[in-house]
């Protein structure tokens, strides 16, 4: 187990490091260079301005010489200053990290357990009423675009019900732990209900699929009650390829509710990631995209040892 | 737990409603974030919107677009004698400037404004290591004479009309360690506008950062040293929204107050789609800026080379209609680049008129004539057709565009669409001088701004100037340099505005751009909000927030 997790580790920065290659060289093709953007919101800045701007951010070396420069520093744990920022990435990421894992940490718990019981009651009565309602609704969870349901949730719970605040992260001058739930509430929600309804399909799907085999058969022979034949027999082996699906979400999670974020009103790191691959924040860009692929690595890795829990004839 | 205890846990998590703050409070809904605060460095619109609260320029134009002072006494000008003609060693004529700052001034943590910061921030300014990109820059001050605590002269190595234009003055007391730095860009990372922008002591005006939450708001309180009128509210807060259909549902929840117009934040047509729908929840305020909507002709293009298919686009296009059917009137059609506001508007240079049959006449005369197809045709058989480009997603744009097609149509002239995403438009196309056609997009200038970006023939960026410059129509007319170079320099008011009718005359004549509209900037005010006056140029309406009020 320690030299799988050991291996994997070592897998994960050599990922890293082609990785970096790779986004620096695709953010490096994009039109037009970072200056541009500074120049289309500020047309007061000459071209005598710019020239030397461009040399005060290192953007008059070419592409790979620039990259090595990060890479070297990065490796001595200076993992560069944002150029949108002006200040260290490090710096940056970290508000917008917090934000990440607060929405995303609390929509995935919530996310999964309305997935695993909606799943699981719909697979003990496959073509049942209660399936159909629920694959119903798990169909709309999944075709409903985000953005339209976060607005519909504002128009009704802000702006209609005056029950909830329409955006933001918490009421300034109050700040209290209510007070950051009450903004929590519909960001939350809007994630949870988008993944939702795929969670509860592949829940549903493999545990129909378990509860054909024969080990339940005779989990049920020997006269283990429905309750125990269900959440601890096939539950068990029915997660192995939900956990699959829910470790890869969970790391587009970390990059992908730019959505969520901007409607919201809750910076995180999709936000933040794409404004700095639009204005060509190359560092910032590169460490938002390298962390987003850590923590992909990082929840199937997580996943792998959580197979070998769940069944433990599957060797690492 | 109970129906009844989770009845009641909800109804404290969901009825404690607080959408609005009390009417201590301003919150303002923008639809972007200002992701440093230095003034001097990179001064992007909503930069300059939120420090308009907190740090006052040496000088600003005010609501009527009148130079004014705001860290000064007066504000120093030849016939007051506040600046002086003086020879330079070179023999050259130059300019004093002498300025005295108001004696009450200080930062946010008491310490007083004085020449001290002049002199530094004028030192750091004039360094080409610091970065700094301001409007007015401070190297055109070739040294200062600080005769006491609060006057200086200023000496300019050559008369420039924007001699008593000067920005953003920087506490000494406490940058000067920022700037101890040797390497270029060593002040960029020290700074503590952009390290720690709550610092007490980094603000002069009303109001003062208190709080930063990087992408999300910026919380100004009341600058306890301020000598000048006390600032109203306990607290304004920036808050960003950048989708702007949230930002609408935000202002009718209440959860913000206040829409700017002269910062990001809702679109004209949202604007006026939200008066319809509430007309009597808020005040609306559309006033005419400095922006102005035009379509840039590539000259090089065979068939624009002719003024007369120039002029004949321009007349074919009917832009009375479409400014009054998509904007409800309230951007005003554009003659030149100059605002009917601005000074040096000449009001002798009529806009063209919409005129099919006229520009029909001078296509023909022009050696085009409709074919079969409804398009023109010369003696070769070519086609009357251009490409234009806008940014793609501006749903505005795109539907000025559509418009301008179908007009153009009826005139015999085709138009292909073919937008870009913004970064390309301007990182290539524009910058690179690759379009073919058209390109339309939007220029702002500041209160008697030459055009001498847009218009004088070193702007025309080329990789010899590293493709510097915004002259995209490529105008490389001696006489438009020389005239350029005299507004810039002539400081008697009656010769300026003729040397600027002169420039709007050729302009007109030329028809290089096909002027569209002035933008006009939309506000959603809260009704309670008094001694709110928007201004239309770059000098935002916060400069005078400690007149704003809830009544």
């Amino acid at each position: 187990m320690r030299r799988f997790i050991l291996r994997r580790l070592g897998q994960t920065l050599l990922v890293l490091l082609v990785m970096s290659f790779v986004i620096y060289g695709l953010i490096g093709l994009m039109p037009g260079d970072p200056l541009d953007v500074m120049i289309a919101s500020n047309p007061g800045a000459s071209p005598e301005v710019v020239a030397r701007l461009r040399v005060i951010y290192g953007l008059d070396q070419p592409l790979m010489l620039r990259y090595a420069h990060w890479l070297l520093a990065a490796l001595q744990g200076d993992l560069g200053f944002s150029r949108t920022h002006s200040q260290p990435v490090l710096v940056v990421l970290a508000p917008a990290l917090w934000t990440t894992c607060k929405l995303m940490l609390i929509s995935f718990v919530v996310s999964v357990i309305l997935a695993l019981g909606l799943g699981i009651v719909s697979a003990l009565r496959p073509g049942g009423w209660l399936d159909s309602l629920i694959s119903l609704a798990a169909f709309a969870g999944i075709s409903v675009p985000v953005f339209w349901l976060a607005l519909m949730m504002i128009l009704v719970f802000a702006v209609e019900l005056h029950w909830l605040p329409a955006s933001g992260r918490e009421t300034v001058g109050d700040g209290s732990l209510l007070d950051v739930v009450r903004h929590l509430i519909m960001p939350v929600a809007t994630l949870a209900l988008a993944n939702t309804g795929g969670f509860t399909r592949f829940v549903r799907a493999s545990m129909i699929e378990t509860l054909r085999m024969d080990h339940i058969r005779t989990a049920r022979a020997k006269g283990n009650g429905e309750g125990r034949v269900v959440l601890i027999h096939a539950l068990r082996n029915a997660m192995i390829p939900v956990l699959t699906v829910m470790a890869l979400s969970f790391g587009t999670l970390f990059s992908g509710a730019l959505l969520t974020e901007t409607m919201f009103a809750q910076p995180g790191m999709g936000k933040m990631i794409y404004d700095a691959i639009l204005s060509n924040d190359f560092n910032l860009a590169l460490v938002g995209l390298l962390f987003a692929t850590l923590i992909t690595l990082l929840s199937n890795l997580a996943a792998d040892l959580a197979y070998a829990w769940l069944d433990p004839r599957i060797k690492l | 737990m109970s129906v009844r205890a989770t009845i009641m846990g909800l109804s404290l998590l969901m009825g404690l409603a607080s959408p609005a703050l009390a009417k201590d409070d301003l919150v303002i809904g923008v639809s972007q974030f200002a992701p440093s605060l230095n003034p001097n460095i990179d001064p992007t619109v909503i930069k300059s919107y939120v420090l308009d609260f907190a740090i006052r320029p040496m000088t600003a134009f005010d609501k009527d677009w009148k130079l004014s002072c705001l860290l000064c006494t007066t504000l120093p000008t030849i016939e007051n004698g506040g600046a002086k003609f003086e020879t330079t060693k070179d023999g050259k004529q130059g300019l004093a400037v002498t300025f005295t700052l108001k004696p009450d001034l200080k930062w946010s943590d008491g310490v007083p404004v004085t020449t001290k910061d002049l002199l530094f921030t004028w030192k750091l300014g004039s360094d080409p290591k610091s970065g700094f990109s301001n409007n007015n820059p401070w190297d055109r001050a070739k040294s200062i004479d600080v005769i006491d605590e609060h006057t200086a002269v200023l000496h300019l190595d050559r008369v420039i009309v924007a001699y008593n234009q000067w920005d953003q003055l920087l506490p000494e007391h406490l940058e000067a360690k920022a700037a101890e730095g040797k390497e270029a860009g060593d002040y960029l990372k020290a700074t503590l506008y952009n390290r720690a922008p709550a610092t007490a002591g980094l603000y002069n005006g009303p109001y003062m950062v208190t709080g930063y939450d990087s992408g999300a708001q910026i919380v100004l309180e009341p600058n306890p040293y301020w000598s000048g009128t006390k600032p109203s509210f306990k607290r304004v807060v920036i808050k960003t929204i950048e989708n702007t259909a949230a930002l609408q549902a935000n202002l009718e929840s209440g959860d913000i107050d206040l829409a700017p117009g002269d910062a990001p934040a809702l679109t004209i047509d949202q604007v006026i789609a939200l008066q319809q729908k509430a007309p009597d929840k808020f005040a609306y305020i559309y006033k005419p800026s400095l922006t102005y909507e035009h379509i840039d002709l590539k000259i090089e293009n065979p068939f624009l080379q002719d003024v007369r298919v120039r002029r004949a686009l321009l007349m074919a296009i009917d832009r009375d209609t479409l400014v009054s059917k998509l904007f409800a009137g309230k951007q005003p059609v554009a003659a030149t680049w100059v605002n009917p506001l601005d000074a040096n508007f000449a009001a002798g240079v009529p806009a063209v008129k919409y005129d099919p049959a006229g520009a029909k006449k001078l296509l023909a005369e022009a050696g085009w004539k409709p074919g079969a197809d409804g398009i023109c045709r010369n003696d070769k058989g070519d086609r009357l057709a251009f490409e234009i480009a806008t940014t793609a997603g501006n749903k505005l744009r795109e539907l000025v565009e559509a418009v301008l097609q179908s007009q153009w149509k009826a005139s015999c002239v085709d138009i292909a669409i073919k937008n870009e995403p913004a970064r390309t438009l301007f990182g290539e196309t524009t910058k690179k001088r690759t379009f073919t056609g058209m390109v339309m997009y939007g220029w702002s200038s500041a209160v008697g701004e030459s055009p001498r970006k847009t218009q004088f023939s070193d702007q025309i960026p080329t990789a010899a100037n590293n493709y510097g410059g915004a002259n995209y129509i490529g105008l490389n007319d001696p006489k438009m340099d020389g005239l350029i170079i005299q507004a810039e320099q002539e400081l008697d008011p009656a010769k300026q505005k003729a040397i600027w009718a002169e420039m709007q005359g050729i302009y007109a004549e030329q028809v290089r751009v096909l002027p569209l509209f002035f933008r006009a900037e939309p506000y959603v005010v809260p009704k309670w909000l008094k001694g709110f006056t928007p201004t239309g140029h770059g000098d935002y309406s916060p400069l005078w927030a400690e007149n704003w009020r809830a009544e």
